[in-house]
């Protein structure tokens, strides 16, 4: 196995022993690559250029695949469903992202000190992000049961009469299922933040000191700007996984009560396994890859902008 | 999204590990102590007062677990009660015993494991075999291939379910396992973690072993794979952790019985007999425990891992 390859060396030296070089390199490469991609290949790449593709078609269990332009998509802006799915979807984002944020940049800052046994705290905020999501669901459903949950006995003793219903009323059965996602994945982001507040000189706020700076001023023109790197990336990440969420809401409601917690993805899986309706349901993925797609690349483009 | 996650592993690593981490060692306390002893007196009470306020909030985010292993000690007529019980009256400890025949608990367990520990090793083997390809082997058309990988890592998996699914359905592959390591065992995300990391080891170490006869793969299993053990363990935790609490894919794969893992087996218990509140919380603790000890033994690896990649896909 050695001796055969000592002229791999792949200095680039004379022309024809470098193309020789290069094929014996992509051979050697692919070699590596190959147990990976073969799997990759079949099971993601594939199913996703089909995905594209499948929009554009009609096809279900029960017929062919057909060509149909935009038809699905002319069906799936006229229904409902859809409208309700992504209605709730925006919501959701919109609680869960700010909320994850704050809390987790509050923590962070808490948590970013030398101080005995602090790790033991950053353990402790961090392990629901990797709790099994069947047992947080079924964990916040009970605190959030609407008679004698924990939840509303503390709403009522502090002299809330009307608690709300939560996962069994239509209104507050979405805000029920963001603080059990706020409170699951906000250790998550508080690592990155506080990977990011390591990150920051502490030069800067000794600057900051000597020249009068408050502690609240040292926050806003210090710590802000030095963690907009961070902020950048956790925002992204947050928004994607905002618009993918799935599995929480399948547990703990399901969609409901009626469509009242039914979200994109949910629709794709109803449609597409549920139904059989493969075109229909592809075109709906098509929708919340775009809609991902371009929260992306409007975060990018701010944050470029920032930076100039 | 690819260099911020390379600054932010950068910093993490720099800082050794941001959760661990944190006690001042003696020396920095000696030092501060020598000088401003009143700031010194000053900053501990600070340290005081942010330690009962860390004492308090932990407490409060930790009481959907605390709730959860008390429920579970008691009979299920005393889990919603008003006011709350923290502490149960009489600890039913049977029902960690009952639980075992009440469902097959046990199936469930091996079944996950089972899952988590294929998915896992084929993760790992292949993930570091390509991410050799793609960070120490020059070829053309690397990058574009390597483009497709991070490409899909941003396509949401949602998207992409019902084709992998008809395709399943196609090979016959519906309800089985095999199904499930097909389509966890050769992610994307596993390559990209992986090469994160053999990008900062440096080509110069390759090229001496080049020198020295080693074969290209001899170089990966003498001389990357020991110095990466940190990157490998980073990517077999988070993969296992994801692979056993994952729901969705189980879900929509596995529709008997005895296929089924914890997450699903759970689940359906809670659907069946949704008024067993304390046998709940009790599937719930076995379910959580599995992942609680192998968060305790490789914390470390988690940090830096999230640091690296962000996790999931």
């Amino acid at each position: 196995m050695t001796t055969e390859t000592i002229t791999q060396a792949p200095a680039p030296v004379h022309s024809r022993g470098n193309r020789k070089q290069a094929r014996r390199n992509t051979l050697i490469g692919w070699t590596f690559i190959l147990p990976n991609f073969l799997g990759f290949l079949a099971f993601t790449l594939i199913p996703v250029i089909a995905a594209f593709a499948l929009s554009f078609m009609e096809w279900t269990s029960f017929t062919a695949p057909k060509w149909v332009g935009l038809a699905n998509f002319q069906r799936m802006f006229a229904s409902d469903s859809f409208w309700i799915a992504l209605r709730n979807t925006v919501v959701y984002a919109l609680g869960h992202v700010p909320l994850t944020m704050a809390l987790a940049l509050l923590l962070a800052m808490l948590l970013n000190r030398k101080l005995k046994g602090i790790g033991f705290f950053r353990v402790a905020i961090f392990f629901p992000y990797i709790t099994s999501l069947v047992a947080v669901a079924v964990v916040w459903n009970m605190l959030f049961s609407p008679d004698s949950g924990p939840i509303n006995q503390f709403l009522h003793s502090i002299g809330i009469a009307e608690a709300p219903g939560w996962t069994s009323s239509s209104d507050w059965a979405l805000p029920a299922v963001i603080i059990t996602s706020v409170w699951r994945d906000m250790g998550y982001y508080m690592v990155l933040y506080l990977a990011g507040l390591q990150a920051i000189p502490t030069e800067l706020y000794e600057a900051a000191e000597v020249d009068g700076a408050s502690a609240w001023q040292r926050f806003w023109n210090v710590t802000i700007p030095s963690l907009r790197p961070t902020t950048f990336f956790v925002v992204v990440m947050l928004t994607v996984s905002s618009f993918k969420v799935f599995d929480l809401i399948v547990v703990m409601t399901n969609g409901g009560p009626g469509r009242s917690t039914t979200v994109l993805s949910q629709l794709i899986y109803q449609e597409g396994i549920g139904e059989g309706k493969f075109g229909y349901s592809s075109a709906i993925s098509l929708v919340l890859f775009l809609i991902v797609l371009t929260v992306t690349v409007l975060q990018f483009k701010i944050q470029q902008r920032r930076e100039r | 999204m690819t260099n911020m996650a390379e600054d932010l592993k950068a910093s993490a690593f720099k800082d050794d590990v941001p959760l661990g981490g944190g006690a001042s060692t003696a020396e920095d306390r000696r030092s501060s102590q020598r000088k401003r002893s009143p700031r010194e007196r000053k900053a501990r009470t600070t340290d005081t007062v942010i330690y009962a306020v860390l004492a308090v909030l932990v407490l409060a985010l930790m009481v959907p677990f605390i709730w959860m292993v008390s429920s579970s000690l008691k009979e299920n007529n005393q889990v919603l009660t008003v006011p709350i019980q923290w502490i149960p009256a009489e600890f039913v400890w049977s029902n960690y015993t009952d639980i075992w025949t009440r469902i097959p608990m046990m199936g469930y367990l091996q079944n996950s494991l089972y899952l988590a520990v294929i998915i896992t090793c084929l993760q790992v083997l292949t993930g570091s075999l390509a991410a050799y390809g793609f960070s120490k082997v020059r070829f053309p058309g690397r990058d574009v291939l390597f483009l497709a990988y991070i490409g899909t890592i941003a396509v949401p998996w949602q998207a992409y379910m019902v084709p992998q699914y008809i395709m399943m359905q196609n090979l016959g592959l519906t309800n089985s396992f095999n199904a499930l390591i097909l389509l966890q065992a050769f992610g994307a995300f596993g390559v990209f973690l992986m090469r994160q990391y053999y990008m900062t080891i440096p080509d110069e170490l390759c090229e001496a072993a080049r020198i020295d006869g080693l074969s290209e793969y001899g170089i990966w299993a003498r001389v990357i794979l020991p110095l990466s053990k940190p990157a490998l363990a980073s990517l077999a935790l988070l993969t296992f952790v994801n692979t056993w609490n994952d729901y969705m894919g189980p879900f929509i794969y596995l529709t008997s019985n005895r296929l089924w893992t914890v997450q699903l087996g759970l689940r359906s218990f809670v659907g069946q007999f949704d008024a067993e509140y304390a046998m709940i919380m009790t599937g719930s603790v076995i379910s959580v425990i599995p992942i609680l000890i192998i968060f305790l033994v490789g914390q470390r690896y988690f940090i830096q891992g999230i640091a690296t990649s962000g996790m999931k896909g």
